[in-house]
């Protein structure tokens, strides 16, 4: 059923990508429909969805940050004529048991890009009078909440590039985002902050996308105070965080303001590890069992079935129940072993190419970070050594100096810092688990080139621009677990990221992010405008600014 | 640090084949308790070194856990408290993790292990 997807006016990438994400956590294993209101941009925050159920669509919403409702879309029109005769024409089978009169009720009216009085408003709820409501009103806790929403026909002062004609829209809620969440876990009242934490929204939109959910495993290579690994605990994930930073791990800033504060301050449960290491050099133990790990049909249906060369067989095939009970059992070999038997149909199962899902050094379900990109935090990574003068040649810890010895560390160049990161969350990610981190991108006159890193166990299945300033941007990129990780995944992978490094230099100015960021900018011959004459040039329509 | 972590940490200094499991040293062992998550454990069993485990729970004083096990286990509420306890109640709060090929030791202050490498380590 096609639901209206209303969003808050922000973070326009992310919006759609969230719930997409949260659409496939809570069970739709199929790729979202979308569709646009007559009228409307893409930019606009009225956006159509096709969900298979009202509960569905109620747990996306309820559990999403940028959702600010989905409602049961009872009529919409260029005017209220329109509206009118819309809705009188939708279904009385769905309007009238929201309308009998044991129940309560409430009509809001809300607009976009225009501000509507409150005698205006009242107008308008008392222009729905032919809408044959028969409960009464309660305006602090209805069971059922009526939107009356409208764009305004002009362009010029809501934001988004001229809307032809305005549109009203009036539906039933269903749920939607609950934002109190985000003042509740601002940075402000964090105790221990550091330069780079994470703002609460993004990191609750970095969960969202990486499907965290009670039970699950969350890893951060780079953890700094845990801003990241607070939303996922939010979320009931079990966190583990590493950094090479021992400051920021260990000591904090005293007993009382470190990471496991920041977790103890909103009662979420700790971190399962905290530990100072390298992300160049890893310290798990390889191999890491390699086992297939089973613990709901979800896992199966949801991140098997759409990558795996079977899946699309096994759907036709199987039901969910059969698909959830062979499950116990393993792995694909055994459903379609079984499915053999039961069908006696062995012709077109030996046909099929049976890839062995056997090479699973799997533990964490997600991996969520925000590298260093060196823009306003640097990588470093271990193995460096300042050379005392006239000495050359690597440096030898003298044996009475071990016990103390404080490593020094190397730059760790964001090129290398990723290919290392993907190679990590290769081998550790379960299948179909996620890896979701931030890389950035320098833009050009708004044009930004997209070419991100790649990995052949990995899809990436979303990218959301956040525009930091006129010079960059950060990309959130989300990416999928398909493959397993073998030796010779390994190979292609080092060959992917050469090419990928060699070209870096092109897309990110001589691998100096910093400087392209930081450096004056170069006045044109003669023509500098003077700021004033600039403010003016600058359009109302902010796009992804906002 | 939890024995969940040591059960996944290895020594990775160059040249080492073999650095897990890594020895305990126990300066400081702490108990905290955690909310009982039957579920976390039985997703975490099969990708356990069972073996590792047993002995780095005997380090620290604790010598419930059986020394064989197998997913059958699991559906004993005894045995997944006992592995509750051992896999996320005790901490190495002081000591150290020592790499059982080269001896080199890897201090753990304040519960955090410390697995950064020196410069001709790596």
């Amino acid at each position: 059923m096609w639901y209206l997807c209303v969003f808050f006016h922000r973070l326009l990438d992310y919006r759609r990508a969230e719930v997409e994400s949260l659409a496939e956590m809570l069970g739709v294993y199929s790729s979202l429909e979308w569709r646009l209101p007559e009228n409307q941009h893409p930019d606009s925050p009225f956006h159509l969805v096709n969900l298979p159920s009202e509960d569905v669509a109620r747990n996306i919403a309820n559990r999403s940050i940028l959702v600010k409702g989905i409602y049961e879309l009872w009529g919409e029109g260029s005017s209220f004529e329109q509206l009118e005769e819309a809705i009188k024409n939708y279904p009385e089978d769905r309007k009238l048991p929201y309308l009998t009169c044991e129940t309560t009720f409430k009509v809001t009216v809300d607009s976009f890009g225009k501000a509507i009085s409150f005698q205006e408003q009242n107008d308008r709820i008392k222009s729905l009078a032919f809408i044959p409501f028969k409960g009464r009103v309660n305006l602090k806790n209805p069971d059922f909440n009526f939107w009356l929403m409208e764009t305004d026909d002009y362009g010029a002062h809501n934001g988004l590039p001229p809307v032809v004609q305005k549109r009203i829209f009036f539906g039933r809620l269903v749920g939607g985002a609950d934002r109190k969440l985000l003042p509740t876990y601002q940075l402000k009242s964090r105790r221990y902050l550091g330069p780079t934490a994470m703002d609460a929204e993004m990191a609750f939109l970095m969960a969202n996308q990486a499907q965290v959910m009670p039970g699950k495993l969350v890893y951060d290579p780079f953890v700094g105070t845990g801003s990241i690994l607070v939303a996922a605990a939010h979320f009931g994930a079990m966190t583990m965080g590493a950094d090479i930073d021992i400051r920021a791990v260990r000591d904090g800033r005293g007993p009382d303001c470190n990471v496991w504060s920041n977790f103890k301050q909103y009662g979420l449960p700790l971190p399962v590890a905290l530990l100072r290491a390298d992300n160049n050099l890893p310290p798990w133990r390889p191999g890491l069992k390699e086992v297939i790990v089973f613990d709901s049909g979800y896992f199966f249906l949801n991140t098997m079935i759409p990558f795996h060369p079977l899946g699309a067989w096994l759907v036709r095939a199987l039901t969910v129940d059969e698909m959830c009970e062979g499950y116990g059992s393993g792995s694909f070999e055994c459903l379609a072993a079984s499915l053999t038997m039961r069908e006696g149909n062995t012709e077109e199962n030996n046909s099929m190419s049976l890839v062995a899902p056997t090479q699973f050094h799997c533990i964490f379900d997600a991996i969520l970070c925000d590298p260093p990109y060196g823009v306003r935090a640097g990588g470093r990574k271990s193995g460096g050594r300042k050379l005392l003068k006239g000495i050359v040649g690597p440096y030898t810890v003298p044996d009475d100096k071990r016990t103390d010895h404080i490593p020094s560390t190397a730059p760790y160049s964001l090129a290398e810092c990723v290919h290392d990161l993907l190679d990590l969350a290769a081998r550790m990610l379960v299948m179909g688990g996620r890896l979701v981190y931030f890389y950035p991108v320098l833009r050009e006159n708004d044009v930004v080139e997209n070419h991100f890193p790649e990995h052949p166990c990995f899809k990436l299945i979303a990218s959301s621009e956040q525009i930091l300033s006129s010079r960059y941007s950060r990309v959130l990129l989300t990416m999928v677990k398909t493959g397993s990780y073998t030796e010779k995944v390994a190979e292609a992978a080092i060959i992917k990221h050469q090419e990928f490094k060699e070209n870096y230099v092109k897309w990110l100015g001589d691998c100096n992010l910093h400087s392209s960021v930081f450096s004056p900018a170069h006045p044109q011959l003669g023509e500098e405008p003077d700021s004033k004459s600039c403010k003016e040039l600058k359009p109302k329509y902010r796009g992804k600014y906002v | 640090m939890r024995l969940f972590t040591h059960n996944m940490l290895s020594s990775n200094i160059k040249g080492v084949a073999n650095g897990f499991p890594l020895r305990i040293e126990v300066d400081q062992v702490v108990e905290k308790q955690v909310d009982f998550n039957p579920d976390f454990l039985k997703n975490m069993f099969p990708k356990l070194e069972w073996k590792a485990l047993v002995d780095a729970a005997r380090t620290m004083g604790y010598t419930e856990l059986p020394e064989e096990a197998d997913s059958s286990m699991l559906e004993s509420e005894e045995f997944l408290r006992k592995l509750h306890h051992a896999l996320l109640e005790l901490h190495l709060e002081e000591g150290a993790l020592v790499c059982p090929e080269t001896g080199r030791k890897f201090p753990v202050n304040k519960g955090i292990p410390n697995m950064l490498l020196h410069e001709d380590e790596v």
